[in-house]
């Protein structure tokens, strides 16, 4: 396993790119830690699988450089790179056993008949294959065979790392629980270092130790999922992350109160006096509905009951609101306000998260 | 009007797809089919169609018996989970292309086109083309060309399944909004729990080629008529647990017991399935009624607002979901709560015996 270091890393399909417009990733300078599980977030287009790419050495980036433990691999070939890669579709030999499928890349590399025996009942262990190791590949479920993949991604101890593009598109729901949390014991048993590319927050969540959210070739944040849940720094992952993303309502700042349509709102602290357009971020986990004067003015439009909780959408003014209420709530067409934790409250310039005053940064 | 399947079955290559099925659907409502990949959806989908003959049984359309009608015959639209448009034509061409079909003025073809771009956020982009859009935005040209059909029947296999999340979760939160104005009757296919809560209407959960129950979106999520439904209407998955109720007692595991309380305390003697759902565990002692159980943690999963634990329970594997960020030591006991309003129990052939209180109470 190494370090992988992104320098001064861009990359446009165009030859002669002229702005930053023309670039399919924007200027990157980024360290992944030897043996930490990230996720790559973002919808498609945003340059998730072009960094990928040029990870695994599919593509050649057309600035900068990447580096395996301070080595230059820029223009290193895919195969010296020592890189597994698992892929949307699974890629199974369907006329080989499974044994066989996972013995293919030790086998490629002419290890010892011995170990690659040793190493492939190990690998069939750990992805709870023992049983079908004889069987032939073909005939197997898709995500017995995505199995195979992760499992072949993983026989070789020699790897930098491991990268996962999508690997669990096209499996069924109750499978992706139990691919998923058999990818966390492993990484959590081996600490290989994993990317995880994905569009589904639950995914890129759930799986790693830092999520990188990528928007428009741009990395916009780079996070622990508490701090994408709790300080969103740019709206962009407010709206991407959660279901519902973050309610965003233009404001002004008045000390430590925010007015929002004409209604005065306590923030509990300082922002000083950003430039820019001014918006108040609140996630629907930090709203609640209220009766009075307290909040926002709204009415309620509709409840949807989704099973472990309530989405509530409210019109205020003309712009949605979400709250999220617990599964049992009543929720009384009275409630004609909404109100929220002020902890929960951040406030944006120009789309991006201003610290409160005094917040160490 | 209304579509009725009276018992009908579908046999292909001498496997059954379909086993007998009785249905209603009626006009205006939204049917959910939730079921994993090969449980039934499509094939069902296509005898509701006319796309398949079935082996046995009937289908009536607004009382009129349809069984071998033609699909051109019936005034059904399709979405399915690829986007299918004519690349060559705009996408006004697109959306218009079945009514030009059907003949219709030049006015009244103008006129709907309009509104279902309208509605489906289009109206932008009629000039174009469907490769120059978004994968998005595709969709949602095949699903205005299936508004402007005006059909009776509306059928979306998956539609939103080769979408972005972020994307699934907006068109989720429109297409009820849309189509209830329409008057159809819709069927909508999805593996995904999820989005058969976001949707509403009604689910019909399916399961080896049959329906095992067919009601309101929220009655089945939360009074299930056995484990198969219950299992397939959850995600993450349901938790279950063999017990043994004796006398004022439930006993499971290895030598444990609890009292017998909520819906354990009506029971007759004898052995049971328990099931409840991950957000149901509890780090902490609720109430005084609260079982106990103690696992082992396998791995935590934190979404930032949420954390998932993976329990091995002596053998069993079992989810929860706990509100905030949690950090567990892994591979350590741990000990979780269940207040007994919240357990379903099935009996030995899977039939429902006792809904969870909370749920039925509500």
């Amino acid at each position: 396993m190494a370090k992988i270091t992104l320098d001064n890393l861009a990359h446009s399909y165009l030859p002669k790119p002229s702005g930053e417009a023309d670039y399919a990733l924007k200027e990157l300078n980024h360290d992944w830690i030897d043996g930490e599980a990230y996720a790559l977030l973002g919808a498609s287009g945003c340059g998730k699988s072009t960094l990928l790419n040029i990870i695994s050495g599919l593509l050649h980036p057309s600035q900068g450089r990447i580096l395996f433990d301070d080595k230059d691999m820029t223009h290193a070939p895919t195969t010296e790179r020592n890189i597994a890669q698992v892929f949307q579709f699974p890629v199974v030999y369907d006329t080989m056993s499974v044994r066989d499928n996972l013995a293919f890349p030790l086998r490629n590399r002419g290890a010892d008949p011995g170990y690659i025996a040793t190493r492939v009942q190990q690998i069939a262990q750990m992805i709870d294959m023992e049983a079908q190791l004889d069987h032939k590949a073909r005939g197997l479920t898709a995500d017995a065979k995505q199995k195979i993949s992760l499992g072949r991604g993983m026989v070789r101890e020699d790897v930098n790392a491991l990268l996962f593009d999508e690997p669990l598109t096209v499996i069924d729901p109750h499978m992706k629980w139990e691919l998923r949390t058999q990818l966390k014991s492993l990484h959590h048993e081996f600490g290989h270092t994993m990317i995880y590319v994905t569009h589904d927050q639950t995914e890129a969540l759930t799986f790693a130790d830092k999520v990188v959210v990528m928007y428009d070739g741009r990395v916009v944040q780079m996070g622990t999922p508490q701090e994408l849940f709790e300080t969103p720094q740019h709206t962009f992952v407010g709206y991407f992350i959660g279901s519902p993303g973050m309610n965003v309502m233009e404001a002004q700042l008045e000390g430590d109160h925010a007015i929002v349509g004409g209604n005065r709102i306590a923030l509990g602290q300082g922002f000083g006096t950003p430039k820019g357009k001014i918006e108040l971020g609140v996630r629907p986990e930090f709203t609640a509905l209220a009766q009075g004067d307290a909040g926002l003015p709204i009415r309620i439009k509709r409840v949807e009951d989704v099973g472990r909780h309530k989405i509530v959408r409210a019109d205020f003014q003309g712009t949605e609101i979400n709250v999220i209420a617990e599964e049992g709530a009543d929720i009384s067409p009275d409630l004609n306000r909404i109100v929220f934790d002020p902890a929960g409250v951040n406030i944006y310039a120009d789309s991006w998260r201003v610290a409160p005053l005094g917040e160490p940064s | 009007m209304s579509l009725v399947l009276e018992g009908v079955s579908k046999i292909m290559g001498g496997e059954t797809h379909i086993h007998p099925t009785d249905l209603e659907l009626s006009s205006g409502t939204m049917n959910v089919l939730l079921g994993p990949t090969s449980s039934g959806k499509t094939s069902l989908m296509r005898l509701m169609a006319g796309l398949d003959v079935p082996n046995t049984g009937k289908v009536f359309w607004g009382g009129k018996d349809v069984t071998g009608m033609r699909v051109q015959d019936r005034g059904v639209a399709m979405v399915y989970q690829q986007f299918i448009n004519y690349p060559s034509m705009t996408v006004y061409e697109n959306i218009a292309s079945p009514m030009r079909l059907l003949g219709q003025s030049k006015a009244e073809i103008d006129a709907a086109v309009r509104k279902a771009a309208d509605l489906m956020k289009l109206s932008e982009m009629l000039d174009r083309k469907p490769l120059e859009l978004s994968g998005g935005q595709q969709q949602r040209c095949a699903l205005a060309r299936a508004l402007v059909k005006d059909a009776g029947l509306v059928l979306l296999d998956e539609p939103l399944a080769n979408l972005d999340y972020k994307l699934r979760e907006e068109l989720r939160a429109e297409i009820p909004k849309i189509f209830e104005e329409a008057g159809s009757i819709f069927v909508y296919a999805t593996t995904e729990p999820e989005e058969a809560l976001l949707l509403g209407g009604n689910t019909a959960t399916m399961w080896e080629g049959r329906i095992t129950q067919f009601d309101k979106t929220p009655t089945v999520y939360r009074q299930p008529v056995d484990a198969t439904t219950a299992r397939v209407f959850s995600d993450p998955p349901m938790n279950f647990l063999s017990v043994r109720k004796a006398g004022e007692r439930v006993e499971f595991g290895e030598g444990q017991a609890a009292p017998a309380y909520g819906a354990f305390a009506g029971l007759a003697d004898g052995d049971y399935t328990a099931g409840f759902r991950p957000n149901h565990l509890e780090l902490a002692k609720q109430t005084g009624d609260s079982m106990q159980f103690t696992g082992t943690l396998n791995v935590t999963e934190i979404t930032g607002s949420e954390t998932f634990v993976h329990l091995d329970h002596h053998g069993e594997a079992w989810v929860g979901l706990v509100h905030g960020v949690r950090n567990l030591e892994i591979g350590s006991p741990l000990t979780v709560y269940l207040d007994p309003k919240h357990v379903y129990i099935f009996g030995q052939d899977g039939t429902s015996v006792a809904a969870a209180s909370y749920a039925t109470a509500a």
